[in-house]
């Protein structure tokens, strides 16, 4: 036993039975999750309607939806979901079209479809051809767009209030008093195609390249800069970067070494890390510090220095 | 008014083939065409239902329902939101039977993922569930009956009523908005207490008070010339205009989808199922009084088989583990994190789940794009096919019926409108 949802056996011979059928109109039968779903070309729907009820016994009509899917080109899927009480089965009919395409209706096979495919003209904008009462449903008398597809906004575009000036029922452009939150749970570390808020220098993807933080002046437009505000203190300049591209540079070796065996001046053995492995770029760097600075000259920066 | 004013006699046609006299009566003549607006805000349309009526005199020619007006956007709002935070939303459907909506969900979530859930689980979902068709059941019956002017049974089922709601509270905390289905599970197991109560209110207070208010309606001169023969629905149409539950059982066709297509524990119960043998407003009634039987006879069995056990699957990526545990254990808490902020993912794929809720078949088809959140939820509600059928049930017969013909739909518009 698995999941505890509804069971459903499978129809035997329906495969067979489908093909036979339906012939052409026929355009993929997939049985998934203990499900049968067909997709049947949209021409044929209502005939296709007709010889399900009447040769493999669904009798009722449960339901119609629309999915909207604005990737393809007949962006919208109407799913009709048919039962048959004697055969104790569900089967699924799908047909896809786009916004201009009607989809011929059914309500000539079952009566219900009237106010489902109502909804699904609502909702999603799927003309019914052949529907006495194409109305819209559930919106509002008045309303504009079909809410449901894709790229409707959740918020919708007008809201209503009560006007205590005008005593009726005014009508207003939507006005959000906090910004729409949309998060997103794309892990970082599993493929996010795009660049992290705040994280705008590791400069983003291939495909979406990151803008990155806006560029630093260069030293000569810093003291360029300075000039113009006229004869101030120059700040001493910026302690030479710690580099450790060869072994040498990290401080480790046998004169580090030796000046860790020897014992300090409170018994201890080593020498704090820090203070006994100095490298001659923090040296330097101490040097300038503690000597009293001569007012700094323009230089030219030189090579390798860094 | 419309411009056609049409000179007919009364019920010309619906008395077809019966002894009545059709002569006419003083003043029928001038009698023509005329349209009301019943609703939106009307005691007997059992919440916002709008109804364009064409009456000729006080015959009902014509009826244009007009819904949505408690249009919420559930199903766009549900895109927008994780699996475990859409739940909720399905209480305040059809908020008469909260938990009935639930189940499809949960189901159809457990479909997706193919989730195994324990025992004492689907044992509880079952009780709760049946718990709820009774407590729909009250308040629809006793609308039913107050809509064709008896009053004292109301307020005796609502008694009984207010003891289911007090039985969701002891469960999950809330009277009606119980959000206690979960994926994989219930949110938190039942104390010992309340399963012993609920076995005493089925076996004393229930058969007691329900039987009494029954007894003042179902033999009532007056309630059935209210009911019998009233939108009479054959077989037939009943399937053609997509009844399920109450309604198509009152049509004489034996369907229940808990029999037929079992989920969680129902397979192992044994009820029966009551139908109807005309397809009246009395009998979509009776169906329900007697549905409240087989639905405490389920009850007494859930509570006499029950297992102990975990209350919720134990599968950590869509389980989360409770509060205690996430305090304790680093991996909990993890768990626990995720699920509540990013929530499972649902693999791929589409599932169309329907439950036997109260009302009817109330299904879920959910389509999953593999994200944390579902594509497209589409929700099937009872009362929108039953809705549709409103013009052909209410055609020939008198405005005061049309309370009758409502009561026996049993409607409620947060779950038609959505």
């Amino acid at each position: 036993m698995a999941h505890p949802a509804p069971l459903v056996a499978r129809r035997d011979g329906l495969g067979e039975a489908l093909a036979n059928l339906l012939g052409d109109d026929l355009v993929v039968h997939v049985h998934a999750a203990d499900e049968d779903s067909i997709t049947v070309r949209r021409e044929a729907i209502a005939s296709v309607m007709v010889q399900l009820r009447d040769q493999l016994d669904y009798q009722q009509l449960m339901e119609i939806a629309g999915v909207d899917y604005p990737d393809r080109a007949e962006r919208f899927e109407v799913v009709y979901h048919l039962l048959s009480v004697t055969k104790n089965h569900r089967l699924r009919i799908r047909v896809s079209t786009d916004e201009a395409t009607p989809v011929p209706s059914i309500v000539p096979v079952w009566p219900v479809a009237g106010w489902l495919e109502r909804e699904v003209f609502d909702m999603y904008g799927v003309l019914f051809s052949g529907n006495p009462d194409l109305r819209r449903i559930l919106t509002d008398y008045g309303f504009q767009g079909h809410p449901q597809r894709k790229d409707f906004p959740l918020t919708g575009y007008t809201e209503l209030r009560y006007s205590e000036e005008d005593k009726r029922v005014v009508y207003e452009p939507v006005r959000l008093a906090q910004d729409f939150r949309n998060f997103d749970f794309m892990s970082p570390w599993e493929g996010a195609d795009y660049v992290l808020p705040g994280d705008e220098k590791a400069g983003g993807t291939h495909e979406a390249p990151g803008k990155g933080a806006p560029t630093p002046m260069t030293a000569k437009e810093v003291d360029k800069a300075d000039e113009k505000a006229g004869g101030l203190a120059k700040a001493p300049p910026p302690p030479t970067p710690k580099t450790t591209e060869s072994p040498a540079q990290t401080g480790a070796g046998a004169k580090a070494d030796k000046a860790a065996a020897k014992p300090s001046k409170d018994g201890a053995k080593a020498k704090p890390a820090s203070r006994s492995a100095k490298t001659p770029a923090t040296k330097k760097a101490e040097k300038a510090d503690t000597k009293p600075r001569a007012p700094r000259k323009p230089k030219a920066p030189k090579g390798g220095d860094a | 008014m419309t411009d056609a004013p049409e000179v007919k006699h009364h019920g010309s046609d619906m008395f077809e083939g019966y002894p009545v006299d059709t002569a006419d009566t003083p003043g029928d003549q001038v009698v023509t065409n005329y349209t009301i607006n019943f609703g939106p805000q009307h005691p007997a349309a059992h919440g916002v239902l709008r109804m364009i009526m064409e009456l000729d005199g006080e015959i009902i020619e014509r009826v244009d329902p007009h819904v949505g007006l408690l249009h919420r956007g559930t199903e766009k709002l549900i895109e927008y939101k994780t699996y475990l935070q859409a739940l909720p939303y399905f209480d305040r459907l059809d908020y008469c039977s909260p938990l009935g909506m639930e189940h499809s969900y949960v189901l159809a979530i457990e479909k997706l993922l193919d989730l195994e859930v324990p025992e004492r689980a689907q044992y509880l979902r079952v009780l709760f569930a049946e718990l709820t068709r009774i407590c729909n059941h009250m308040l629809n019956i006793g609308a039913h009956v107050m809509d064709v002017g008896a009053m004292t049974p109301n307020l005796w089922v609502f008694e009984l009523r207010e003891d289911c709601l007090n039985f969701f509270e002891r469960a999950s905390g809330a009277r009606m908005h119980s959000a206690y289905f979960r994926p994989g599970g219930v949110h938190q197991d039942v104390p010992e207490k309340l399963l012993v109560d609920i076995g005493e209110w089925i076996d004393g207070r229930l058969p007691e008070l329900f039987g009494d208010a029954m007894s003042l309606v179902i033999d009532n001169r007056i309630f059935k010339q209210r009911n019998v023969d009233i939108a009479t629905v054959s077989k037939e149409d009943a399937l053609a205009w997509g009844f399920s539950g109450p309604m198509i059982r009152g049509s004489g066709i034996a369907w229940d989808l808990r029999k037929s297509q079992p989920y969680d524990a129902y397979a192992k119960m044994e009820f029966d199922i009551p139908v109807g043998t005309r397809g009246d407003c009395y009998d979509r009634f009776m169906v329900r009084v007697q549905e409240v039987y087989q639905s405490a006879r389920i009850i007494k069995q859930c509570l006499r088989d029950m297992p102990s056990g975990p209350i919720a699957s134990l599968d950590r990526k869509v389980v989360p583990p409770k509060r205690g545990e996430m305090k304790q254990s680093m991996e909990s808490l993890i768990h626990h994190f995720k699920l509540y902020t990013e929530g499972f993912h649902v693999p791929a794929g589409e599932v169309y789940v329907a439950t036997e809720s109260p009302k009817g078949e109330f299904g879920v088809y959910l389509v999953s794009d593999g994200t944390n959140k579902p594509y497209r939820c589409k929700i099937r509600p009872t009362a929108f096919s039953h809705l549709q059928a409103m013009d052909f049930m209410c055609k020939g017969h008198m405005l005061a019926d049309t309370t009758a013909i409502i009561g026996a739909i049993d409607v409620v518009f947060g779950e038609c409108d959505r």
